[in-house]
């Protein structure tokens, strides 16, 4: 994937395969560390343990289509590729949590790229479920969370195209504050 | 900034509008969301039917997702949805196609057959 943010939006269809409510996207750039990580939680159906441990390899999937799966082993070798790693915690009928990092310098790591195309896609696609942002980057910090949102619309749905191009903005404008008024790299 | 009053706003504007469109039954357009498809560039085709959609205030048109459907091969792929008709699945689609398909399909009822799956496996 050319972009991390696609790598996002690609992991969040498992969790929401997993008949997930509410799912949880935290991005920390920790330059003194120099450390990208993301972490994806949800409260979907989540896997026994053995099989947790088992996915980043592409044959095995839970998907019935087919018999390859290459949504967290791309992803998976893309922290590698970085001098990074990729967790996954479980706990069947609790949820699912997914730890990817990677070195945040490192000449391989794709760009974080359009993360309000993703978090806007994601909502469009899944009115129902609530989505938590959160984005620390040099001590400053941008939150989005689909929860306020909906209690301030009432009876209004997410997904009317003019909320989502309020959203959009408020993600594309919320991170270049914490770039210092560029786009994210 | 964007500000909670706009939002507020919108939400006013909209509230008088949305029992217009309650009991209509508009246009499905479903485009493939798994791994397959966001690696070809599903994203960008998705917010461009979405754009289009917005720019010609087409309300009674639906967007999702689905996920793998096994031809990997000829993704992005887009299907249309029309009541009464049959479903109309096109393939290896670009924002550039997208928009013609809102436009001629989505809008006039005009299939793009060189775009759609039988066109391109033949």
């Amino acid at each position: 994937m050319k972009e991390l943010s696609l790598h996002i939006l690609d992991v969040v269809q498992n969790s929401i395969a997993a008949g997930s409510t509410f799912i949880s996207i935290g991005i920390i750039e920790d330059l003194k560390a120099n450390l990208f990580s993301i972490e994806i939680t949800d409260n979907g159906c989540g896997m026994d343990k053995d099989y947790a441990e088992q996915i980043k390899d592409p044959f095995i999937t839970g998907r019935k289509s087919r018999k390859v799966g290459l949504g967290i082993p791309l992803l998976y070798a893309a922290c590698k590729r970085c001098e990074g790693d990729l967790e996954i915690e479980s706990k069947k009928g609790k949820g699912t949590r997914i730890t990817a990092w990677l070195k945040h310098s490192h000449i391989d790591r794709a760009p974080l790229g359009n993360m309000a195309d993703t978090i806007k896609i994601l909502i469009v696609c899944n009115p129902e479920v609530d989505f938590l942002y959160n984005h620390k980057k040099n001590g400053k910090k941008f939150d989005f969370d689909t929860r306020e949102i909906k209690r301030i619309l009432g009876d209004v749905s997410i997904n009317e195209i003019e909320v989502l191009s309020w959203i959009e903005e408020q993600v594309r404008e919320g991170l270049k504050s914490l770039n210092g008024g560029a786009d994210s790299l | 900034m964007k500000t909670i009053q706009e939002l507020e706003e919108i939400r006013k504007r909209t509230l008088e509008t949305i029992n217009l469109r309650k009991d209509q039954t508009g246009t499905r357009v479903v485009i493939g969301m798994a791994t397959c498809g966001i690696a070809a560039g599903a994203r960008p085709v998705l917010l461009a039917i979405m754009d289009e959609i917005k720019k010609h205030n087409l309300s009674d048109v639906i967007v999702a997702q689905t996920g793998c459907i096994g031809l990997c091969v000829y993704e992005p792929i887009v299907e249309v949805y029309k009541p009464g008709q049959e479903k109309v699945t096109y393939v290896k689609v670009n924002p550039s196609k997208a928009i013609r398909i809102v436009n001629e399909h989505i809008m006039k009822d005009k299939v793009v057959q060189e775009y759609t799956i039988g066109t391109e496996t033949k």
